[in-house]
């Protein structure tokens, strides 16, 4: 046993114990505890292998910086990878295990691809695995990839909820330490509206870690800021991304630390999207480690990270302790670990001397510090043995027996979301790190995340931002509050050493720890011309595992830069991009799962459709009755009875769907003339017209029936899936190219229900339906528009039909729909009204050779194409126009629309068919494509639809459909299948 | 250039790996070269590789702004299929990745191609009109190509959901096995490795300012790192692409976004394959790391800068969740965005600019990742030979003029 929990201290919870199990084995921690330090105090260091070599590791940092310590957390669906145990909050009954280690964390097979990592450096597999070709797709990349990964997914769904929160605030502080602190509080006393956000549970940042100092500061200051009305306090709330126009985002843990525990309902997590005016940066600093041999053994640990375990967790992981450092902070850990009762060995410390008064005191507990010396190697299996200290001139090193080593190469400012913003980073040589330099947003960066890390400092500069910020959002006349007094210890600088020279040839010194990339491969990937930091990271995967290195970038880069003889800042900085850690997938995607996910629009008839028992399509965001199948019906047979009963009696069509554009304004009319490539200056008032519209390379681009309700004002309708395209279209035109046209668009899809009865019977039953309207062919002709009472209700009566049939299109405002539509089936009931979907309009409209947007066209069709020239005007310009005289678009052999009928009539073409003349050529020459395909039960056939190459010129000629398994033939002909008496066109 | 195989692994892990030469050299710009590629991403390095290779123009330099394949090579998910609809397209994405799968012993560079098949789903009955369409034609062009049903999606990616209860159930998918996923940086790598033993110089930090052009023709071009003199000048920038025909007086019928690519952090291998849907839009593969590589549409604004907008990458993770609900408890580890170029028919623009001498391969927006080998294949000849490859005519600039437009918007799926 070394490591331990004191009997004292602390700030965790004695009096409510928690078990827990890790790795199979049951553990027992406090209330207060994370599963790390629960974990120390048990002294199982040892928590998880590495990711290239399975090298035993143990827990290293205390925080988010945590690089070894991942763990599979839970069971079954709520089972989460990779989480970090020094962030994980101990609840009763948690359970965990190791990642990477199979078949146990103890006994792990994969450790003996150690026996070979000789061969193993930065970017080997790039070198190899060609030969025999053969085998790189069945050997060597699924070896590759059965060892790559560290946790497992769930096998599951996550059975819990995930919200989103929307807000503002003047004042955003992310990291409640005390510089945090001291800026939530001056901007929340001077008024300012103010969220302070923590990724730990408890406030107070590295005041938690510390003894003793400023304890009732931090409680007094944590009390006023709670009792405030204007403040937020955000506590297991992570700042992770930081983007443009001080927007960023957040995510809170709410039941994470509760386990099983946590109340039903409650969502599991909420992503905050935080507007602010103003933002302090006061995230604190994380400590690197040193590059020594063996610097990853289980039991080498952060030096502020073995001040945390002891001062706020009562554990100490370890009896026998040895300090490592390049800078004077670190004998603070040195003054906790004999205060706790540990023997401390030695500080052993690079620099020539340590004057400051941290080493006075180490040296007054007399505790040895040996200057001008330093660890070369560290020793030992799953837990660390011995170091091996040496002068660092070299010299005769003596190894020390330890099982503990403390230790810190100084530390660097989370830079992170001062860099996401944009801010430029600026290496400041005295203290050896990057800080915040010019900055892009409205934002300022305070304490230690600022390279301020003297608490006094630290304390006055968050105070200070925290009242500018408050004044830069209109709360002046404000003072800063006076800092407490701290008496900041006199502190020599730190002397940067960011590889112990020698120590290269005595074992694997270790960089990025999680993705095993060591100093070798640092110095190899130098060599090799990988000298931008960015090909180093790539080349090397160092800074790219879910630590995103936060311990190991600095080193890596300064290894780099003495690698390729380049000072630091000229060696660059790489980007830090967000998340700052990682972000649960849940939680980004909220509640829009499931139906949510993009909203479903259903007509007001809706309900009607479903009692019936529709088969529904998903048109766009639609759902649209497809057919309405009737006592066990398929979907062909309901199909052909729908189809049938159009042509011979009446069927009625929910045409609700159809986009509505109100287009209204004196330049309306020129407006529509310039958009659709027919005209409608013309149209008088009263009257509809079918338009077809092209994009600017002459391509058709939607279409549908536009009504003159006035001499400045239409009703557009467009395609179901196009509304919103059609009416982004218009408005760009408008709002970009024509802003002098006065023209205003108003969508009105949702505002009109539409029902529309189609069938030698239609007329009958809207003369039934609206007795005052005049329904006869002189009064009311075909592509008219009356307004009128239909069955009570006041509507639009549109004459207009996509079936070939007469046919009556009702609009009604949205609410009186599904009354309309049960008073057209009751007036229809002795006409044996026939409710038809999709399916069988799609086979109405292809009788008569009506094309369908987006399936006889895909972009790449102009209205000729399609033989409709008859609608393309001569004299006026529109959208689309110039680019018909492209050599290209003009050319006669272009595909054009046709007709097809199979040599066999039962025979129904698949959609998608591609058409060629000679199946025996090679390559075959493709001509073509079936663009719909139907059987016709008014034709008794199968016909389709198609485009083919010159087409129009090829009637009457037999082409083929090569087929998975069979070749199709089928005769070209008219694109229209029914004459006007509704009689077979083609024999 | 000294060969990698196993045999110079184990010898150089006999000496600590100590004497391994450098990839390429990092050579001062010349004064004068017979053909200057401007852009050092996969395509521009290709381009230079085959240039030396197969057409012996070996004093080529490579300008590149910043550091090789830092641009969309090194930033893209890395999906490389040439299940295109349309004859020119399907002819030369297939054309690439015949390349790619040979391109590790070509370039003596393992590239890690993983063919391990990739699924675009259809929604809706448009998509599977489309994709049947898609399937019908690459086969009798040649390209391996099937239309799955859902339970043989289900079959081929386990973990994929098939419920009727999805918003947009899966109503099937064309499935291309060759198809599938590569490593890019060794892309990138392997092809300046190869250039530069061919004697290209590759030349990094160093922008190109403005064209020297005279009557017509271009002379040469100015750069951070002085003049250089030329007749032929290859410009395969990327995002970029119109702000160096800016220069040119050219313009392109280009526009530039932001696209954003995602990873989540390392999981067991669980993704068996690359899985894209257009209607529920988002598309997924998982990296021989084991991170879950993802990305969807573009950000719609334009922009230069490489990166785009949080909520864009929620709608894809809602995207995500709704095929893959079991990976709701992942995290997102990293994020960034590249800048593409998008043409009007979101295909590629390769061949001659109105000014003499000015070559341009661009456009290749949202997908030309696995275009790579094939690009820097046709564009070589195209220099080379003062005239397009045939493969490469189609896509010539005149396109836009003549209106023989690739529209590969309507038909392609998602655009990767
Ligand atoms: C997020 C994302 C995901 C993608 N996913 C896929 C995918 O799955 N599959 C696929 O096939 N494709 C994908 N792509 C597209 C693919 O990455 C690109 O089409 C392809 O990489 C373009 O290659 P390139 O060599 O032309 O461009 P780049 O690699 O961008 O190279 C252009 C180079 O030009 C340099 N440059 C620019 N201006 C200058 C100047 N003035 N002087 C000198 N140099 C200059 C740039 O620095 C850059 O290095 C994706 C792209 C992105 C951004």
């Amino acid at each position: 046993m070394t490591g331990h929990r004191l009997p004292s201290g602390g700030r965790i919870d004695r009096a409510r114990p928690l078990s827990f199990r890790f790795a199979g084995r049951r553990y027992q921690g406090f209330a207060g505890d994370t599963l790390a330090s629960a974990l120390i105090a048990n002294d199982a260091l040892l928590v998880g292998r590495s990711f290239k070599y399975h090298r035993p590791r143990g827990i290293y940092a205390a925080g988010a910086e945590e690089p070894n310590a991942l763990v599979q957390l839970g069971a079954g669906a709520y089972s989460e990878p990779n989480a970090r145990a020094t962030q994980v909050e101990l609840y009763d009954g948690l359970t965990a295990d190791a990642v990477n280690a199979w078949p146990s964390l103890e006994w792990d097979l994969g450790a003996l691809t150690g026996l070979v990592s000789g061969l193993f450096v930065a970017g080997f597999y790039y070198k190899t695995f060609m030969w025999p070709r053969a085998f790189w797709n069945r050997v060597y990349e699924p070896a590759i990839r059965r060892m790559a990964g560290l946790g497992k997914a769930p096998r599951e769904a996550d059975p819990d909820l995930y919200d989103k929160v929307h807000v503002h605030a003047d004042v955003l502080v992310a990291g409640s330490g005390p510089a945090g602190l001291a800026a939530a509080l001056a901007a929340a006393r001077a008024g300012a509206d103010v969220l302070i956000a923590d990724e730990q549970a408890e406030l107070g940042g590295s005041l938690l870690a510390a003894r003793g100092t400023l304890d009732a500061w931090l409680r007094a200051t944590l009390d006023e800021l709670r009792g405030m009305p204007n403040v937020r306090l955000l506590p297991r709330t992570t700042v992770f991304g930081y983007y443009d126009h001080n927007y960023l985002c957040l995510l809170e843990r709410r039941t994470d630390h509760l386990g099983p525990a946590a109340p039903a309902g409650l969502s599991r997590q909420r992503l905050w999207h935080v507007r602010a005016r103003q933002v302090v940066l006061a995230t604190g600093a994380h400590e690197r480690p040193l590059v020594f041999a063996g610097n990853d053994r289980p039991g080498v640990m952060l030096a502020g990270a073995v001040s945390t375990y002891i001062n706020r967790y009562a554990a100490v992981p370890g009896k026998r302790a040895v300090v490592f450092a390049n800078n004077d902070g670190a004998y603070r850990t040195a003054l906790d670990l004999a205060e706790a009762g540990a023997q401390v060995l030695a500080v052993v410390d690079p620099r020539e001397s340590s004057p400051g008064d941290l080493p006075a005191q180490v040296r007054a507990r007399g505790i040895e510090i040996l200057n001008g010396q330093a660890v070369a190697a560290a020793t030992g299996g799953k837990r660390l043995e011995a170091v091996s200290i040496g002068p660092l001139g070299g010299g005769a090193a003596r190894g020390v027996a330890c099982d503990l080593l403390a230790v810190s190469g100084g530390w660097s400012p989370v830079v992170h979301l001062f860099s996401q913003s944009q801010g430029k980073l600026r290496w400041d040589e005295a203290k050896s790190c990057f800080v915040p330099g010019t900055a892009a947003q409205a934002q300022r960066s305070v304490g230690a995340a600022n390279g301020t890390f003297a608490l006094g400092a630290a304390l006055a500069e968050g105070l200070n931002a925290g009242a500018e910020a408050a004044k830069d959002v209109g709360f002046g006349g404000w003072r800063a509050p006076e800092p407490p007094i701290v008496d900041d210890p006199k502190e020599a600088p730190p002397h940067p050493l960011w590889q112990v020279p020698g120590a290269e040839g005595r074992g694997k010194s270790f960089v990025d720890f999680q993705n095993d990339v060591t100093a070798s491969d640092l110095r190899l990937a130098a060599r090799e011309g990988f000298e931008s930091v960015e090909h180093l990271k790539r080349y090397t995967t160092t800074g790219m595992a879910t630590d995103q290195g936060k311990t190991s970038n600095v080193n890596a880069l300064a290894i780099l830069s003495d690698a390729t003889g380049r000072a630091i800042p000229a060696t660059g900085t790489t980007t830090f991009r967000a998340p700052y850690t990682p972000v649960t997938y849940g939680a980004m995607a909220g509640r829009d799962r499931g139906d949510r996910l993009d909203p479903i629009r259903v007509t007001p008839i809706h309900s009607w459709h479903v009692a019936r028992g529709a088969a529904f399509e998903d048109v766009g965001q639609w759902k649209r009755p497809w057919y309405y199948p009737q006592g066990g019906e398929d979907m062909h047979a309901a199909v052909r009875r729908e189809a049938k009963a159009v042509r011979t009696s009446l069927g009625v069509l929910d045409a609700s769907t159809l986009g509505k554009i109100d287009v209204r304004g004196p330049d309306a009319a020129e407006f529509l003339d310039r958009v659709y490539t027919n005209g409608f200056r013309k149209l008088g008032v009263g009257r509809c017209r079918y338009g077809l519209m092209c994009r600017d390379d002459g391509m058709v681009f939607d279409d549908g029936v536009t009504t003159r309700l006035a001499d400045d004002h239409f009703f557009m309708t467009t395609t179901t899936g196009g509304a919103a395209r059609v009416l982004e279209w218009l408005e760009e035109w408008l709002q970009t190219e024509w802003p002098h046209m006065k023209v205003y668009l108003t969508s009105v899809t949702e505002q009109w229900a539409t029902v529309s009865f189609a069938g030698p019977r239609a007329g009958d039953v809207l003369r039934e339906l609206a007795p005052a309207v005049a329904v006869d062919e002189e009064s009311f002709p075909f592509l008219s528009m009356r307004e009128g009472v239909v069955a009570g209700l006041l509507a639009r009566i549109f004459r207009i039909s996509f079936t070939g049939e007469p046919s009556y299109e009702v609009n009604v405002p949205s609410h009186h729909g599904l009354a309309l539509w049960e008073a057209v089936m009751a007036a229809g009931e002795k006409h044996g009204i026939t409710p038809y979907g999709t399916e069988a309009m799609h086979v109405l409209r292809a009788e008569k050779g009506f094309i369908i947007v987006g399936q006889e066209t895909d972009g790449t069709v102009t209205p000729l194409d399609l033989g409709m020239d008859w609608i393309v005007s001569k004299q006026k310009d529109f959208l689309g126009k110039r680019s018909f005289a492209r050599p290209d678009t003009s050319r006669a052999d272009r595909k054009q629309l046709v007709g097809l009928l199979p040599a066999d009539p039962a025979e129904v073409l698949p959609e998608g068919a591609q058409l060629v003349w000679d199946a025996a050529e090679s390559p075959v020459r493709m001509v073509g494509h079936v663009t719909s395909s139907y059987w016709s039960p008014n034709l008794g056939r199968g016909f389709a639809l198609a485009l083919v190459k010159g087409g129009r010129d090829h009637h009457g000629k037999t082409i083929l459909a090569p087929l998975a398994g069979k070749t199709v033939a089928a005769r070209i002909v008219a694109p229209n299948f029914l004459d006007e008496g509704g009689k077979p066109l083609h024999g | 250039m000294q060969r990698f195989s196993i045999v110079s692994l184990a010898r150089n892990a006999l000496t600590g790996h100590k004497d391994w030469p450098r990839y390429w050299r990092s050579p001062k710009p010349k004064a004068a070269y017979d053909a200057v590629i401007v852009g050092g991403g996969g395509h521009g390095l290709a381009t230079a590789y085959y240039l030396a290779k197969e057409h012996g123009v070996r004093n080529v330099a490579v300008l590149e702004k910043g550091w090789l394949g830092g641009g969309n090579t090194g930033r893209n998910t890395t999906i490389v299929r040439s299940n295109y609809l349309w004859d020119e397209s399907a002819h030369l994405y297939e054309h690439s990745l015949k390349l790619f799968e040979g391109l590790s012993q070509d370039l003596n560079y393992n590239v890690m191609p993983s063919q391990r098949g990739v699924l675009n789903l259809a929604h809706n009955l448009g998509d599977v009109r489309e994709g049947i369409r898609r399937v019908n034609a690459n086969r009798l062009n040649g390209v391996d190509a099937e239309w799955l049903t859902p339970a043989q999606v289900k079959a081929f990616c386990p973990i994929v959901s098939i419920s009727p209860s999805m918003r947009y159930p899966v109503m099937g998918a064309t499935l291309q096995r060759r198809a599938g996923v590569a490593r890019h940086d060794a892309v990138a790598w392997g092809f300046a490795r190869a250039a530069d033993a061919l004697g290209v110089d590759i030349i990094q930090n160093c922008e190109v300012m403005g064209f020297d052009i005279r009557q017509g023709r271009v002379h040469g071009l100015r750069t951070t790192q002085g003049e250089i003199a030329t007749t032929k000048v290859g410009i395969v920038a990327a995002g970029h692409n119109s702000v160096l025909c800016d220069m040119a007086g050219v313009r392109l019928p280009i526009q530039s976004h932001p696209l954003q690519a995602l990873v989540s952090e390392p999981i067991k291998p669980i993704h068996p394959c690359v899985v894209m849907s257009n209607a529920v839009h988002v598309y997924v593969s998982q990296s021989d790391k084991g991170e879950l590589v993802m990305g969807a549409g573009i950000d719609s604004f334009n922009s230069y800068a490489q990166r785009g907008s949080f909520p864009v990458i929620e709608h894809q993770m809602a995207a995500v969740l709704e095929l893959f609900p079991i990976f709701s408890r992942l995290r997102m580890m990293r994020t960034w965005g590249g800048i593409v170029d998008v043409c009007p028919d979101a295909s590629p623009i390769i061949g001659r600019l109105p000014v003499e001498g000015l070559y341009l391969n661009g456009g290749w927006g949202t997908g030309g990742f696995k275009a790579t080998p094939g690009s820097g294949h046709v564009f070589a000849h195209t220099i080379a030979q003062e005239a397009p490859h045939p493969l490469a005519a189609p896509f010539a600039f005149e396109r836009f003029t003549s209106g023989a437009l690739i529209d590969e918007h309507g038909a392609a799926a998602v655009a990767h």
